[in-house]
């Protein structure tokens, strides 16, 4: 069999060569993402994960659209520095319900993913118009084009495209979408609703100015619930452990 | 051993009639090619300069570091090494194969101005803030169709002109081209599962998220480098540097192994962009120890290419062009030795997050597919526009040591800043406190992205007067005649 085994055969055969080489290199990426979608362990079993807030989500859609990730991740690893630096080791159950991940590979700034109540608002948001003026030797880009009111048009299409992706977004959720976002943003409304629907969500005038829902309320929004979720006097090593 | 003949023309047989090669777009290609390098190169030491001079983020939402770095890297690996891998491979697939381009002068305009439009289209959109938000694979969904569409084209033009060969054997640099196409298109397909919020919106969310998305994005993401960056480009090696030393490749039983090899291989790589985080451990070490067994075929390759100029090392001297393709390799060698070196745990713990990680895939980008790229160039230009030679083999020569240099300033500040900035996050003072806050690191930063612009302003120079040197090659066919009466005089000299 193996005598008669000619890489002559291969060469000579168009559909053989490329049929050949998708087995060979469909073989690693199979063995490697479908037991993720599988295995139940993957995303350890910690209370206190849920979707983010309509405001929340915007401001991760402007995170993304500006490319932080270039900079910051979004994953603290199981070393004593970063321990120390950061807080606990990210968890995967931390970004369930991320689309995209944004864990990042490098870091130019520092790791955002515990980086929620660290800071106050105020300087969150001056921060971002103007890093330097906080930060002198920072080399971060300003920004303050942030301060402009955010398109909450489409915010129950954003919703809903998630809940068909499997984001536990409840029909009352989506429904209350538009309400929910402005009242996070606007510490005059009455918080009842929206904070019986998104467990210890904050609700504040994230930019300062609480007139107007702007881009910088809902990124600043965002930064201050990052790694606020999971109470980690509560868990268990039974629950963080992974297959 | 017929294979090995196909570098040979006319080695085993009487000659027969070319057939009507089509090379209209390849020669758009190859100015797309050296119009965009410039491009990538150009946005590269704008974005690198905003890291050692924050002033020139400029105040803007469109000009800011954060926008523009997706243009830089989409602008190098896809635009320039694209329509490099796009452009030769068309030549490679119809001289190979003895035959007309599958689908004739329409196909190749085709997928020539299809792939300049979705560039032009994807570069836009990360400016005006459109991303999916991971890294290579940023376009939106409907830019993201379009390519599937043109990608199909593209193979069916490539298949179609293997399907039609004249030559029995399908030349190894097929091989390599062909499991670039086929991958690219698994991946690209892979990675982009996406939902628009609805179908008048650019905006979409990707369907796997966290975890399962890190896998699938970094699945692809290694291997845009495995087979756009790397198989594509050995198969341009493949073709190249035997054409420019005139021998035959060096071993047709290592260019077996090496084919499948490194294509099994390279696909259970991705993980080693994820070590130490919340991916699980059995994924992390399945990523480590294939990108470790990844080293042999790596370097399986690169002897295959080097060892070609067994008994032609005296054209070193004589060709630059060569001269960069041999380099390139030589670099190739490097970084395939430093990836699995990163990809172990332990040193990764260290150099990941770091400018060591920017600085291993730039030895990789600049030396490897930039330089080969060159020396491909400096082969395909006079052979398409019908010239005996370049221009000016003096700029080629001054090319060739700006690039050299404005690598090995590039490379070397980033190893020292990566591993001085990995170093310092983890130092301890005699207290047990932490003895550097971030803000520190950064600042010690400063003088090595200085050094890395200075590097990449050189590799810029370079290119451009490669472009000089072409514009003049393709214009001026009369300078060239008389620097070629110059020639001998000149080599004899150099004796």
């Amino acid at each position: 069999m193996l005598k008669k085994f000619s890489h002559g055969m291969i060469e000579r055969n168009i559909l053989l060569l490329g049929v050949l080489t998708l087995i060979t290199v469909s073989i690693g990426g199979l063995a490697q993402i479908v037991p993720l979608f599988t295995v139940e362990t993957t995303i350890e079993r910690v209370a206190g994960i849920r979707p983010y807030t309509p405001l929340e989500l915007m401001g991760r859609n402007i995170y993304v659209r500006e490319g932080c990730y270039a900079c910051h991740s979004q994953m603290i690893r199981p070393f004593r520095d970063e321990a120390e630096r950061y807080g606990h080791y990210s968890l995967a159950a931390e970004s369930m319900y991320d689309r995209p991940f944004q864990w990042g590979s490098k870091r130019t700034g520092p790791d955002l993913a515990r980086v929620g109540g660290r800071y106050s608002d105020d300087w969150q948001a001056a921060h971002l118009r103007d890093p330097r003026a906080l930060v002198p030797e920072s080399i971060m880009p300003p920004y303050a084009f942030l301060d402009r009111p955010l398109d909450t048009r489409n915010i129950q299409r954003h919703l809903q495209a998630q809940a068909t992706l499997g984001v536990p977004y409840t029909p009352e959720m989506i429904a209350n979408a538009r309400a929910d976002l402005e009242t996070q943003a606007r510490p005059d409304r009455d918080p009842a609703g929206f904070q019986s629907r998104y467990a210890r969500a904050r609700q504040a005038a994230f930019d300062g100015n609480p007139g107007v829902v702007t881009e910088m309320d809902a990124l600043v929004a965002y930064m201050q619930m990052l790694g606020t979720l999971v109470d980690f006097r509560d868990v268990t090593p039974e629950q963080l452990r992974q297959q | 051993m017929a294979t090995l003949s196909a570098t040979q023309p006319g080695a085993m047989s009487a000659p027969r009639p070319m057939p009507d090669y089509v090379d209209g777009p390849i020669r758009a290609f190859a100015i797309a090619t050296m119009f965009w390098g410039i491009v990538g190169f150009l946005v590269g030491v704008v974005i690198a300069s905003q890291l050692a001079w924050p002033l020139l983020n400029l105040d803007l939402e469109w000009t800011h570091f954060g926008r523009l770095r997706p243009v830089h890297t989409s602008a190098v690996i896809f635009a320039f090494g694209g329509c490099a891998l796009i452009g030769t491979s068309l030549y490679i697939v119809q001289r190979t194969c003895r035959a007309r381009l599958f689908g004739g002068e329409e196909m190749g305009w085709f997928i020539f101005w299809g792939y300049q439009f979705f560039i032009v289209s994807a570069a836009l959109s990360y400016v005006l803030g459109y991303s999916q938000g991971k890294e290579y694979a940023e376009p939106e969904w409907f830019i993201d169709i379009f390519l599937t569409v043109l990608w199909v084209t593209y193979l069916v033009g490539f298949g179609g002109t293997l399907v039609k060969r004249e030559e029995p054997h399908i030349y190894v640099a097929n091989w390599f081209l062909l499991a670039f196409i086929i991958t690219v298109a698994m991946l690209h397909i892979g990675n982009n599962i996406s939902l628009p919020i609805h179908w008048g919106s650019g905006f979409s969310y990707s369907a796997p998220a966290g975890v399962q998305g890190a896998m699938i994005q970094w699945w692809y993401g290694h291997n845009a480098v495995g087979f756009f960056l790397t198989a594509g480009f050995l198969g341009m090696m493949y073709y190249f540097i035997p054409k420019q030393a005139n021998r035959p490749i060096y071993s047709y039983r290592l260019s077996i192994v090496h084919f499948w090899s490194i294509i099994f291989l390279y696909i259970w790589a991705g993980p080693h962009h994820l070590h130490y985080t919340a991916l699980p451990d059995w994924a992390q070490t399945l990523g480590m120890v294939f990108s470790v067994m990844l080293w042999m075929p790596s370097w399986g390759g690169m002897i295959n290419g080097i060892m070609t100029l067994s008994g032609a090392w005296d054209k070193l001297r004589t060709d630059p062009g060569l001269r960069f393709s041999v380099t390139a390799v030589a670099f190739y060698g490097m970084s395939t030795f430093e990836g699995p070196v990163m990809s172990i745990r332990a040193v990764n713990s260290l150099s990941h997050y770091t400018d060591w990680t920017i600085g291993h895939v730039h030895s990789g980008a600049l030396g490897w597919n930039g330089l080969i790229t060159f020396g491909a160039l400096y082969w395909l230009v006079p052979a398409l526009w019908s010239r005996a030679k370049m221009y000016s083999t003096r700029l080629i020569e001054w090319h060739f040591w700006l690039a050299t240099l404005g690598i090995v300033l590039y490379i070397t500040a980033m190893w020292v800043s990566g591993i001085m900035q990995g170093l310092m996050w983890r130092a301890y003072d005699e207290l047990g406190f932490l003895q550097y806050s971030f803000v520190e690191t950064v600042a010690a930063m400063h003088p090595y992205y200085v050094i890395r612009v200075l590097g990449g302003v050189l590799y810029l120079t370079g290119a451009l007067l490669m472009a000089w040197n072409f514009y003049k090659t393709i214009t001026v066919a009369e300078a060239h005649e008389a620097e070629r009466d110059l020639a001998p005089a000149r080599a004899v000299a150099a004796e």
